[in-house]
């Protein structure tokens, strides 16, 4: 039984998403002299912002709670537990960061109402993909993410760089949505049943139909590497952040990255749970686990060897999709650290929402002023920016896991759950790949504090103090320190509501 | 309450003082600096602490709250001072402001970010020298290298960038090898601990609650552990052959980043050496203590060897502090009340003496912009106040009795001459002593070469007195050294006290 009330207070935060994006349309089409881009830009932000209240208000209030248990609605085909929650948390904090950034970002630009529209229904189609517990709404709320994604990246249609990575993104990802979609319908076939419950229950008993059902999950496990930019669908991730307007890069990198990671989570705890998938001979664990170890080291190498900041970032963040797959690589049946692990993934992913946010809006920043894309562009921008330049150093840092900064305690935390769970060599390469990392994140510090502009020159674009940019960078810099002090609560959060799941 | 009050006080200034304008960020960030010294001061009047606080004496000042938990242990803030501790948080807030005094002339621009980093470093250090859970101490470990990382890389000499660099892979790379370390002692002990407390930690291992992990033996793992970390603090320290990030780190380092770079940043490896492997694993420390005892040995004399071939006032002062460490090394190695409280002692003494000689050369530098041996002499004419007082911290380096340097060294030689735990005890310490020769030898002839003579300089530059604030924090120091070596006992009492349950963690075969 559904009742109303329950439904629109579970959903509130989807519901949140999705009428913001309404209304800034409803705005652009009815009233076109009224579509200011700070009105826009406000109207977005908080309507980002009141999600993210309303999603920690299901918490506090209890309405969804680890003990409560997840709220089941339409037929079970929605479920709104704790992890979807978290998840939401980490879309709306890095829309609302996105949007104030672009609030600066698009000053000039003719139409900016479109982008905040279409943001918002890409958070709206995250929100319900953490939501969903049916295989046929996975799908839809997958594509309700990746068609707005397609358009933000081809954005700035008068610059080739951004159309021609909006197609490769468009190419690639209709063909991973079309083998997604195929591996659905096998698991369909092999199972006879779309929702999650269901389909962990036939997994146990299978007989002669376990082929099909490993075929499919393999090519779902193909569609989940797509959406988290990991080996071997992750050639798109570099070109699409590259070209794409820079907050539109921060947004896919860390947004829609936590969305396929939270539809992973989801799906291998509750659809294909490892005691049965390993019972029915289908070992996605290994197969996370190759995934795992080859993304990150891919990522980290290729990031060292880049001379354009945004398209290391972009490697790095493929890189930390490596890390962040450890929490599906070093899950084994009955083991006992397999909330630790997970919930460990989750907190690193909220952790990486911030810094690795605020380093591509710090891109943003430097796309602002016109200061060029490379190293060697950046020499010297902490004397004009000292400010913005101390958050990039806090971004890199702690995306290289520096101890002072939240990444060393969301690194540190992954790697010990999968040694406690018996993975050490996970953690092993995880540990080595970090400090290779310190090597291309350093050189930005580098750039930026120690060395000197070509030209005096070099330095005169800066003549602009993008205030919401500014704001948006700094704050995502305060909270990649303040999460350090204040990472026992996500932690504990995190664990909890992984540990629900097995 | 009071060290997190101190080191919340020294996180605001860094603060306040990054905002300030430069005009006078030097002026306001000494006055701030004034704040921790006084509390130190107070924190040493106060002291209550008993015996060593990992092997469960009585801590002073102790605060312990629970932060979060990771693996079953809790992560705690964990803070607290005992008789090794204490006189390295005042040696810390002594030095910081007499830096910052020094690098009013040298430093001219960015002055705000200068200072705010300094005292950022500070805060750091407080961090250090005060926590007592392995996670709260590894973060504030780290956060050292950030601003000495910036403070090398920007205000540096012309092969700043390098120098920066190489400082900064080396000690990171250094400090997980250490992390791996102690993590796997961790592990080892398994369900034993409830958290990273390191005396919780320490007190497990003595009381044998090690235990095989993945296959490897309590004892091995022990041992590749005291490894591990040995080898991650002997970069810090330095000791020989893995000291080369220091020279260079220094000749590139403005002189307020050297005087702390050598006068506290040194110590934190020998600190670490001290509280990590030789008080945790003090039975592996004495089982390898001949080959520890050798690598000191040469230390000292390699150390000093290079110092006689350098031509660059700073890269012999630089030297001659790897060649010092050798001292505290072999002092913790030998195992006796003497050897470890007079390499905690020497500690001290050194962070002063060699902050003396940095600022010292610096000031010299100030005025004749070279720091090259032969391209200056005569100096004591020009500048006599100032050279007065480097050749009296020379003495002082030289173990001149009634300076701190003599009694750091004293201590040690009569602790290693009589060590139990260390075979040919005797033959070492007869090889250490004999680097005080080869200091001697390259002190004095820098000296007689540079200061004295007729006066003349390559370099086109009006040499005069040095103003009075570059010369006070070297009088400052000077007096301190002083003062520590007329009467030790005013530190050397609550180190004692905290060294004895070091020596007693040793298990003697026969």
């Amino acid at each position: 039984m559904v009742n109303a009330p329950t439904a629109v207070t579970a959903l509130l935060p989807v519901l949140l998403f999705a009428l913001t994006g309404l209304a800034l349309l409803l705005i652009d089409t009815i009233r076109p002299s009224g579509r200011s881009n700070t009105s826009m830009a406000v109207v977005s932000a908080l309507g980002s912002l009141g999600a993210l209240g309303a999603t920690a208000w299901l918490v506090v209030s209890g309405t969804v709670g680890v003990d409560a248990g997840a709220v089941r609605l339409f037929a079970d085909t929605i479920a709104v537990d704790t992890m979807a929650l978290f998840f939401i948390a980490i879309f709306a904090s890095v829309t609302a960061l996105v949007v104030v950034a672009a609030h600066d970002y698009f000053h000039d630009h003719a139409n900016p109402a479109a982008f905040y529209s279409l943001v918002l229904f890409a958070t709206t189609g995250m929100a319900l993909l953490a939501v969903a517990n049916s295989l046929a709404v996975v799908f839809v709320a997958l594509e309700m993410v990746s068609l707005p994604s397609y358009v933000l990246v081809a954005f700035l249609k008068q610059n080739r760089g951004s159309v021609e990575a909006g197609m490769k993104y468009f190419l690639v990802g209709a063909l991973s949505s079309a083998i997604f979609l195929f591996g659905i319908s096998l698991v369909y076939a092999a199972t006879g049943s779309l929702l999650f419950g269901d389909v962990a229950e036939a997994v146990g008993s299978l007989d002669g139909l376990a082929g099909v059902a490993g075929l499919g999950i393999v090519m779902i496990v193909g569609g989940v590497a797509f959406k988290t930019a990991s080996v071997p669908f992750h050639f798109w991730a570099p070109e699409a952040y590259e070209g794409a307007p820079a907050p539109v890069s921060a947004y896919l990198s860390s947004a829609s990255k936590a969305a396929g990671f939270v539809v992973a989570f989801q799906l291998f705890t509750e659809a294909f749970p490892v005691g049965a998938s390993v019972g029915a001979n289908i070992d996605w664990v290994l197969a996370f686990g190759i995934i795992a170890a080859v993304t990150m080291t891919l990522g980290n190498f290729a990031a060292a060897v880049q001379e354009e900041v945004k398209r290391m970032l972009a490697y790095s963040s493929i890189g930390h999709a490596g890390y962040a797959l450890i929490g599906l690589a070093a899950l084994s049946a009955g083991g006992q650290a397999n909330g630790t692990v997970m919930g460990a993934a989750m907190a690193h992913l909220l952790v990486y929402g911030f810094m690795n946010t605020g380093a591509f809006l710090f891109v943003a920043m430097a796309e602002r002023w016109g200061v060029g894309r490379t190293f060697a562009d950046y020499a010297g921008l902490a004397r004009r920016a000292p400010v913005a330049s101390t958050a990039m150093a806090v971004f890199m840092f702690s995306l290289a896991g520096l101890p002072p900064f939240a990444g060393f305690f969301s690194k540190y935390f992954l790697f010990q759950a999968a040694i406690d769970n018996g993975f050490v060599w996970l953690a092993a390469l995880g540990a080595v790949n970090s400090v290779i990392s310190l090597y291309y994140y350093s050189r930005v510090v580098k750039a930026l504090f120690i060395d000197d502009p070509d030209s005096p020159s070099a330095l005169d674009a800066i003549d602009v103090r993008p205030t919401a940019l500014y704001a948006a960078v700094v704050f995502a810099a305060v909270a990649t320190v303040l999460l350090l002090p204040g990472f026992g609560p996500v932690i504990e959060t995190a664990e909890a509501a992984a540990s629900a799941l097995f | 309450m009071i060290l997190e009050a101190l080191i919340a006080v020294a996180f605001v200034s860094a603060l306040v003082v990054l905002l300030a304008p430069n005009e006078w960020a030097g002026k306001l960030a000494f006055a701030l600096s004034l704040i921790p010294f006084a509390g130190s001061l107070y924190l040493w009047s106060a002291f209550d602490g008993s015996g060593n606080a990992l092997t469960g004496g009585d801590i002073a000042f102790r605060t312990q709250v629970e932060w979060l938990e990771v693996g079953g242990r809790s992560v705690s803030w964990f803070v607290g001072l005992d008789g090794i501790s204490l006189p390295l948080v005042v040696l810390t807030t002594f030095l910081v402001p007499l830096a910052i005094v020094s690098a009013w002339t040298p430093i001219d621009s960015r002055q705000s970010q200068f200072y705010g980093l300094m005292l950022f470093m500070q805060a750091n250090l407080l961090g250090v020298f005060t926590a007592l859970d392995f996670f709260l101490w590894f973060i504030f470990w780290e956060a050292v290298l950030v601003p000495m990382y910036f403070l090398i890389g920007i205000w540096g000499g012309p092969r700043r960038k390098y120098a920066a660099i190489k400082f900064f892979v080396y000690t990171n790379a250094a400090s997980l090898l250490m992390f791996i370390g102690f993590m796997s002692l961790v592990f080892a002990l398994g369900d034993s601990v409830s958290s990273f407390a390191l005396p919780e930690i320490t007190q497990a291992i003595a009381a044998g609650d090690l235990s095989a992990w993945f296959g490897i033996a309590p004892e091995r793992m022990a041992l590749l552990a005291f490894l591990a970390m040995f080898l991650g603090f002997a970069v810090k320290v330095p000791i020989v052959p893995v000291h080369t990030w220091l020279p260079d780190a220094h000749v590139e380092a403005p002189t307020p980043v050297s005087v702390l770079l050598a006068g506290v940043l040194l110590k934190m490896g020998t600190y670490a050496l001290l509280r990590f492997n030789f008080t945790m694993l003090p039975n592996q420390a004495s089982a390898l203590a001949i080959p520890i005892a050798a690598i000191a040995v040469i230390s000292v004399i390699y150390g000093a060897m290079l110092a006689l071939a350098q031509k660059d006032l700073k890269r012999i002062v630089a030297y001659s502090s790897v060649s010092s460490m050798g001292y505290v090394i072999l002092g913790l190695v030998v195992f006796t009340e003497y050897g470890v409280g007079g390499a905690t002692f020497q500690m001290v003494a050194h962070g002063l003496i060699s902050g003396l000689m940095f600022m010292a050369v610096g000031v010299v530098y100030n005025a004749t912009h070279t720091r090259m041996v032969g391209d200056m002499a005569g100096m004591a004419d020009r500048m006599p106040i100032t050279v007065g007082i480097l050749v009296a911290g020379a003495f002082g380096y030289m173990g001149l009795p009634l300076m701190a340097g003599f009694a750091g060294e004293f201590f040690i030689f009569v602790g290693s001459l009589s060590a139990p735990a260390l075979p040919y005890a005797p033959v070492f310490t007869a090889l250490a002593m004999f680097g005080i020769v080869i200091v001697a030898g390259y002190l004095l002839s820098a000296m007689q070469s540079t200061l004295f003579g007729p006066f003349h300089l390559e370099t086109d530059y009006e040499v005069g007195p040095a103003p009075f604030h570059d010369v006070a924090p070297l009088a400052v120091l000077l007096v301190a050294i002083i003062v520590l070596g007329v009467a030790p006992d005013i530190f050397f009492e609550m180190i004692r006290d905290a060294a004895v349950p070091v020596v007693e963690g040793v298990t003697l075969d026969g």
